[in-house]
């Protein structure tokens, strides 16, 4: 049982560490946030699987299910709207992109900066 | 003896934890795009909330987790918002 806790603590800081890799290695924007989004929640819902078994309390186990929960559900949400927002600022791909699906989807918001069409 | 295990796996979960957050505080010191920035900023945030819980875990402060759960909170709203600076506003 500590031996599990013990381990589900340092995997899920090696998975924070490999975000904090992946920001600093990656090539663009839309590459780093990749790394960032998926390999954070996973390292987060581990510490937090760990304080629940460390813990072993009913209060404790609904707050970090809850926290859980919120990461996976926000994250990928911030993460969709950050990429927008930097693909309409024409942010560079990198340049062994092998396809951009967006191309035509969203549009540059960087034609008229003064005035911009809310809810576009 | 419990005790000792749990206490070593946390000083070594923190110390990769902080390695990870020196590599985040690179790129956002030196992020070329204010995107790159608020990716990092994001991922320290995650990062200060699993440091959170380290202690929590350690300590045995059930009390923590509450602040974990505020920031999650709080660096969701927040990200949205920059996206929407990045979105609108006239500067790279």
């Amino acid at each position: 049982m500590i031996f599990l806790v013990a381990g589900l603590l340092v995997l899920g800081a090696f998975m924070m560490f490999l975000t904090g890799l992946g920001i600093y290695r990656m090539p663009d924007v839309f590459t780093r946030m990749h790394a960032a989004t998926k390999a954070s929640s996973l390292g987060v819902a581990l510490l937090l699987l760990a304080a629940i078994l460390v813990f072993g309390d009913p209060v404790v186990l609904t707050k970090a299910l809850v926290t859980v929960f919120f990461i996976f559900l926000t994250a990928p949400v911030a993460a969709h709207l950050l990429g927008r927002a930097a693909y309409a600022r024409r942010t560079p791909l990198w340049e062994h992109s092998v396809i951009d699906e967006a191309r035509g989807k969203i549009a540059a918001s960087d034609d008229a900066p003064g005035d911009h069409q809310p809810g576009r | 003896m419990d005790a000792t295990i749990l206490a070593n796996s946390a000083w070594a979960a923190g110390a990769i934890l902080a390695g990870g957050m020196m590599f985040a505080f690179i790129r956002l010191v030196q992020g070329p795009t204010l995107a790159d920035r608020v990716v990092a900023m994001d991922a320290l945030a995650t990062m200060a909330i699993g440091a959170l819980v380290i202690v929590s875990v350690v300590t045995g402060q059930a009390l923590l987790l509450d602040i974990a759960l505020a920031m999650a909170l709080v660096i969701f709203v927040g990200t949205i918002a920059l996206a929407m600076t990045i979105e609108r506003g006239n500067f790279k």
